[in-house]
């Protein structure tokens, strides 16, 4: 299976945890700011931040391993890691095999990105990554949907003519929509999908869950996870 | 919901036919079997017709290579290197690639335009790298075979003062293709196989129709568990093989029907070419 | 990597694709293409061993191991090596600690399948969770190394078994009516002259097997595909050297690659076979004779 892609990232021992648990934390890589692999070839982004946040404050050591994103799940559950933190959306579907923490990003919403404006995205192809809860969404709403693989060439796809709009997490395409010099442009109107991102265990791992659990409700409390979500998504996007 | 029923909403679901949403629930056994030999279709689809035209094109490639002459020997040496020395999994994503840059309006010629986007579809796209691999791998195996055409059977049909092209097509053609029949059916075992590729690497799915591996995956997605829907793949590819075998066993059995039976070639799987 | 690399914003022309390609991450796509070679150089001989293997069993006089040789054998004509990739490695990962739970934690009561669950105990991890990075990196090689040479291992067991059939029936015979028993007929006569035979399917294993190393990503080993597929997507500026979809060319650069390793290899596999064939009672060993006279 799609397997363990390893990054090596070892969280500084706090003094005094001399024991501490390791905890191994999954993710995709591929989906900046969510999380991607920097130019050191580190994992790096959003949930890269969070995780070792919460892991110091849990005085837990953890380490931070990639993966494909569709054996993100069956790798969990065989082991491979014990956290995923790869901006997963909580859905029914996934909450009966894996259990969720509460939302450390807000429930969010996605858009269509396209070269026109004006396209009818209910009946256009629209690419979107396989597995994901957008390319369900596609499909079902009527338009063709074109899947692939990586977000990355989802974009990719709409560049080419493949597809004419890309249906993805507005955060994702927000910073390439920017940055194409005009290119691109919203489509259609956003759509809530989801009930926000959250971090999945195991369901037989409810004590280490707690832990992430907690830390996420003090980080709501104090504040510091909207400076997170402020610095790596921008001040428009919702916070807590 | 009945197996039959199941069948009837998603037996043609990969060609487009039938219940226009994937199953979401349940994903019963009845449901992973049509679904994946849904698949198998597109897998079969892309398997007859690279080998049908392939066919055709290695013939040519391998008079080419076996030519006396620069000119025609040069490029089909290249031919077959290029597609020969490199993975599959790269052909495909390279030539989608390629595809993709077409102009979408169509090229114009002679104030005519022709439409091209369809190429960068697998269903043309993909269908064409196939056709080109299997080419080169099968133009490669005649190629052997027509050097080892025995000495003895072109010096009779020079005895009997047959030359030219009614010696190619009457004798070294079907001897070549004798002798080379053992390893293109390994050729075409293994051309199946490789049609698994083409929504792994590159060519995406429109509509969610896919080949089997695709449905097997999205079931994996759904099910999140990889330990049902590949051993149907595996299962399904077991039959096509068998029946590969049956049949250009039978297509053997006819080339070698003019031998004493102990000179007869048998066919042996062998491993002379996966990609 | 250099100094002047620190601020990439500045950076223009020709330096900036100088700090660009020696960036960590190209650095770690560099390694890459070694961990494919190692892989190669590990999985070659392992297959050979599991094709020996097969190759004796399916010889075997005892029903059973013929029927396991045999098995495993036509397993690999059966089904689409990437179709055995996707679910064997997880399988022997799960099988392999199952076998550890098994010895190290017999008191341990909860069920290990839990739904979809895997849940071995702690201690039947491998390697544990907290052991270096480095360990986790290598179990995963060995695992792709193992999967490789188990499909590849039943390929090689086709080609030696053909070759043990071809070596001429005359010549154990004769080994035997000078006394041998059946191991040292196995011994000093077939295996030394069946690689002849075998030589030319063993080529083509090797190139199969070159060829097959793009879907080493997918047993997750951080190959050259991956390394191309993560370098070449479009980059946005959360990078620190933003650029466009350049997967094109990363791939050319592997389709280069390949090309170079068909094109040493056969020049070496040429090599080998010319040397091997010298002297042989065949028909190449035979167009060698003739034009030395």
């Amino acid at each position: 299976m799609k397997k363990l892609i390893l990054t090596t990232a070892i969280l500084a021992l706090t003094a005094g945890a001399s024991f501490a648990e390791t905890v191994r934390m999954g993710t995709e890589g591929a989906y900046p700011p969510y999380n991607f692999i920097n130019d050191a070839g580190e994992v790096d982004g959003f949930e890269r931040e969070l995780g070792d946040k919460l892991c110091e404050m849990a005085s837990l050591t953890c380490e931070w391993v990639t993966t494909d994103w569709d054996g993100i799940i069956p790798n969990l559950q065989s082991g491979n890691y014990d956290v995923i933190i790869a901006g997963m959306s909580i859905t029914k579907e996934r909450g009966e095999v894996v259990d969720f923490t509460q939302n450390y990003i807000p429930p969010a919403v996605s858009a269509y990105m396209a070269l026109d404006a004006g396209v009818d995205v209910k009946s256009v192809p629209v690419s979107a990554q396989t597995g994901t809860i957008q390319a369900g969404y596609v499909q079902e709403s009527g338009a063709t949907l074109v899947e692939f693989a990586t977000p990355d060439e989802t974009v990719a796809a709409v560049r080419n003519g493949e597809a004419d709009a890309v249906f993805a997490d507005k955060e994702y395409l927000a910073p390439i929509l920017a940055e194409s010099n005009g290119q691109f442009a919203w489509a259609g109107t956003d759509v809530p999908l989801g009930d926000g991102v959250g971090m999945a265990f195991r369901k037989s791992d409810s004590a280490l869950r707690e832990k992430f659990d907690a830390g996420i409700t003090t980080m709501k409390a104090d504040g510091s996870l909207n400076e997170l979500i402020v610095k790596w998504f921008g001040d428009t996007v919702a916070t807590y | 919901m009945s197996c039959l029923q199941t069948i009837a909403d998603y037996g043609l679901r990969s060609m487009g036919m039938g219940e226009r949403l994937l199953p979401k629930t349940d994903f019963t056994l009845c449901q992973q079997f049509t679904l994946i030999g849904s698949g198998m279709m597109w897998n079969i689809y892309f398997g007859v017709l690279a080998l049908l035209f392939g066919f055709v094109l290695a013939n040519a490639v391998a008079m080419a290579k076996a030519s006396n002459q620069m000119i025609l020997r040069k490029p089909a040496e290249w031919f077959i290197f290029i597609f020969r020395g490199s993975p599959l999994f790269i052909q495909f994503f390279l030539a989608y690639e390629a595809l993709v840059l077409l102009p979408r309006n169509g090229i114009e010629l002679f104030g005519l335009t022709a439409e091209v986007s369809w190429l960068s579809r697998a269903w043309a796209g993909a269908l064409i790298v196939l056709f080109l691999n299997t080419a080169a791998y099968t133009a490669e195996i005649f190629y052997g075979a027509l050097r080892s055409i025995p000495k003895g059977d072109l010096e009779a049909a020079d005895a009997y003062g047959i030359s030219g092209w009614s010696r190619f097509i009457r004798i070294q053609w079907p001897t070549m293709l004798r002798l080379a029949w053992p390893a293109y059916t390994n050729e075409a075992i293994f051309l199946f196989h490789a049609t698994t590729l083409v929504f792994f690497s590159g060519f995406p799915a429109f509509r969610q129709e896919g080949d089997a591996l695709y449905y097997a995956s999205y079931l994996v997605d759904k099910t999140f568990n990889p330990f049902i829907p590949y051993p149907i793949v595996a299962f399904y590819f077991i039959l096509l093989t068998l029946a590969v075998i049956r049949l250009f066993g039978a297509v053997n059995r006819r080339l070698n029907r003019h031998l004493p039976s102990n000179e007869r070639s048998k066919i042996k799987v062998r491993p002379q070419i996966i990609r | 990597m250099f100094s002047s690399c620190a601020d990439p914003n500045n950076l223009h022309g020709l330096t900036w694709l100088l700090c660009y390609l020696t960036t960590g991450k190209h650095i770690d796509f560099y390694w890459s293409f070694l961990t494919v070679l190692t892989l190669l150089a590990v999985t070659a001989p392992v297959a050979l061993a599991f094709g020996f293997g097969g190759a004796m069993m399916s010889r075997s006089q005892r029903l059973p191991l013929r029927i396991i040789g045999k098995t495993y054998t036509a397993m690999v004509r059966g089904v689409p090596d990437i179709v055995f990739f996707l679910f064997f490695v997880i399988a022997l990962d799960q099988g392999i600690e199952y076998f550890f739970h098994v010895v190290r934690c017999p008191d341990w009561t909860e069920p290990v399948r839990n739904g979809l669950e895997f849940r071995v105990c702690p201690e039947a991890k491998v390697p544990l969770n907290s052991s270096a990075q480095i360990w986790h990196s290598l179990y995963g090689f060995a695992l792709a190394v193992v999967t490789f040479a188990l499909v590849f291992g039943a390929f090689a067991s086709n080609v030696l078994y053909g070759a043990m059939q071809a070596v001429p029936r005359a010549q154990l015979e004769t080994a035997e009516a000078y006394g041998m028993n059946h191991g040292q007929v196995f011994r000093r006569v077939l295996v030394p002259q069946m690689w002849v035979y075998a030589l030319p399917g063993l080529s083509n294993l090797w190139m199969i097997l070159i060829k097959a190393t793009p879907l080493l990503f997918l047993l997750g080993v951080q190959d050259i595909v991956y390394w191309a597929r993560e370098l070449g997507g479009a980059k946005t500026s959360a990078y620190a050297y933003p650029h466009p979809d350049w997967r094109l060319y990363y791939f050319l650069g592997l389709l280069v690659f390949y090309l170079a390793m068909t094109k040493i290899s056969e020049l070496v596999l040429t090599r080998i076979q010319t040397r091997l064939s010298h002297g042989q009672a065949t028909a190449s060993g035979e167009a060698q004779r003739k034009a030395a006279a």
